[in-house]
């Protein structure tokens, strides 16, 4: 699947086929928070867009006005996900930039307003490293604590509030550990004290329901690879009315407010896979729920292992677990060898050296923060894979305890 | 990331395990991601006649540390002693720079051991030739 340069060259694809036959591996995708396939039918929605009716939607010909049209149907569709209307829709090239262009945009255009914003300590780096930029810029941030399962306070977000703030930024749903905030009790906070309210709805959109109206949110980012949509195509809702600078400078595309000939071939993906994930959410959220609740069950039932995250309140495909006595990293490699694709917070795996900051930020104690594993389902995970998932993590976390120097004896296969 | 050897011996670690009745037994951490490293050493006439190790960490630490006790199996203690972090890392065809450090845990064990087993017997324990080398 990730060979393609490789095919060309006949004896390495056979030499990779064989690998494969001989060792049976399966491939298990257990990393649906990090991406997601593009589902077939959206690639080939997509292809037309770039070799046949490939016109820049600026131009004035027919051949243009094809890409306008279904440019604006995607416009359509990412809409009536949110309960938006298609004006207030912005296509960008992913969830960083929607990110960067909620936070920073509204930050400078109320400048003179105040300079303060709010936001959570378990935010992806696309808003806290945003955050930090600012506040080199001269703004000030507050950052929210979390409970032990990673719940932001709505009480704390209305006493962060002062005469200066402009912006709260939460989160709806925790990449990591999935936790989905109150953002509809947020949203009534930072209406009541006229307080602009931007959420990073990256893992949440296509998988739980949104209604940016019944949230009161004013600004929202997405991301289409999280939700069987290509990479590097994105949104910005921005609620009609509010007003921020621009990110990205240049030409007059998205109404003058994002430079760029558009991505047509993404933005047209976009579409069709949010009101594919939108039509199928019900019954996909249900089937992944209990997929994920046997899952969780599973690895809880290893000794010493522990449930990171909110019990309920989370994305239905979700599990994430610390295992004490063993290493993230470790536990990664043994499962890629077994054919399973899954994440952990860490250090060793991250590119600080530090471990992650929300399972830190929920309280996971250092002598076990080391040994998490996230795994994330989707909906062509299968029961099978997920029985699979289980043997294969018992057998790895036995493994790599029988290896440590922390284990103690009544946990070891011999002690 | 790793070289097939790293990968190896991450999943084939040579030497795993504990020694009952070790005659040295050295313990040491990395406080940067919390590695830990457990050697057990056994000795006769100043030699090392069988080591084992115990490792919580990633692949680097447990490579690194499995090659370790098959280069000092067989040495004299002195030998042992003078085996450096790099050494074990080019007896594994190289570590990612970032994980260099990882195969200092080894080394700052061994050293652990040794000391244990000279302080057991009444003798004075080997000073470190650098300076806090376990820190990085
Ligand atoms: C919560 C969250 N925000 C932002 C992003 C960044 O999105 P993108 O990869 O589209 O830039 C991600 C994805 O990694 C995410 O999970």
């Amino acid at each position: 699947m990730f060979i393609a340069p490789q095919w060309e060259n006949p004896s390495v694809y056979l030499a990779r086929k064989e690998y494969d036959m001989n060792t049976e591996k399966r491939l298990v995708y257990m990393d649906h928070a990090a991406t997601t396939a593009t589902r077939p039918e959206v690639a080939a929605a997509m292809v037309p867009f770039m070799t046949s009716t490939f016109g820049n939607p600026s131009s004035l010909y027919d051949l243009a006005k094809v890409s306008r049209t279904a440019m604006d149907g995607a416009r359509e569709e990412v809409a009536v996900a949110l309960g938006a209307d298609p004006e207030e829709i912005f296509f960008t090239s992913g969830g960083t930039e929607s990110d960067n262009w909620a936070i920073k945009g509204i930050a400078f255009a109320k400048k003179a307003q105040g300079t303060h914003i709010i936001t959570s300590v378990i935010e992806h780096h696309a808003v806290s490293h945003t955050c930090e930029w600012l506040k080199k810029q001269g703004f000030s941030v507050t950052y929210l604590p979390v409970d032990c399962f990673g719940m932001v306070n709505p009480a704390d977000v209305e006493a962060a509030i002062t005469p200066e703030t402009i912006l709260i930024t939460v989160m709806m749903a925790n990449n990591e550990v999935g936790t989905i905030q109150p953002i509809a009790e947020i949203g009534a906070i930072a209406l009541k004290h006229g307080v602009l309210f931007h959420t990073d709805a990256v893992q949440a959109v296509g998988h739980i329901p949104v209604d940016v109206r019944a949230q009161n949110i004013d600004l929202l980012s997405l991301s289409s690879h999280k939700f069987h949509g290509p990479k590097g195509v994105g949104a910005l809702y921005i609620r009609s009315g509010v007003e921020l600078d621009s990110l990205i400078h240049g030409g007059a595309q998205e109404r003058g407010q994002r430079a760029g000939t558009e991505n047509v071939s993404g933005i047209v993906g976009m579409g069709l896979a949010l009101s594919l994930a939108v039509k199928g959410m019900p019954e996909n959220a249900l089937r992944i729920t209990a997929l994920r609740k046997r899952l969780t069950e599973g690895l809880l039932a290893i000794p010493k292992t522990y449930l990171n995250g909110h019990p309920e309140k989370r994305l239905p495909n979700n599990v994430n677990v610390v295992f004490a006595f063993i290493e993230g990293e470790s536990i990664l490699l043994m499962l890629n060898r077994r054919g399973i694709s899954a994440s952990t917070g860490s250090a060793c795996s991250s590119r600080s050296s530090e471990p992650s900051h929300v399972l830190t930020a929920c309280g996971v104690p250092l002598e076990v923060v080391h040994g998490s594993l996230r795994l994330t389902l989707g909906e062509e995970t299968t029961e099978a894979d997920v029985s699979y998932t289980i043997d294969a993590v018992k057998e790895v976390v036995q493994r790599l305890r029988d290896m440590s120097p922390l284990t103690p004896p009544e946990l070891r296969s011999q002690p | 990331m790793y070289n097939e050897k790293v990968m190896d011996y991450f999943e084939h670690p040579r030497n795993q395990g504990a020694i009952e009745d070790a005659d040295g037994i050295g313990e040491v951490g990395n406080p940067e991601c919390g590695d830990t490293t457990k050697i057990y050493l056994q000795v006769e006439h100043d030699v090392i006649t069988d080591v084992k190790f115990q490792t919580f960490g990633c692949a680097a630490a447990v490579a690194s540390s499995s090659m370790a006790t098959e280069l000092i199996k067989g040495k004299t203690l002195k030998e042992a002693w003078d085996l450096s972090n790099s050494a074990v890392a080019d007896a594994l065809d190289g570590l990612p720079p970032k994980k260099l450090h990882c195969s200092l845990i080894a080394e700052g064990a061994i050293h652990a051991a040794i000391n244990d087993y000279r302080t057991k017997r009444g003798l004075e324990a080997w000073k470190e030739k650098k300076e806090s080398h376990a820190e990085h």
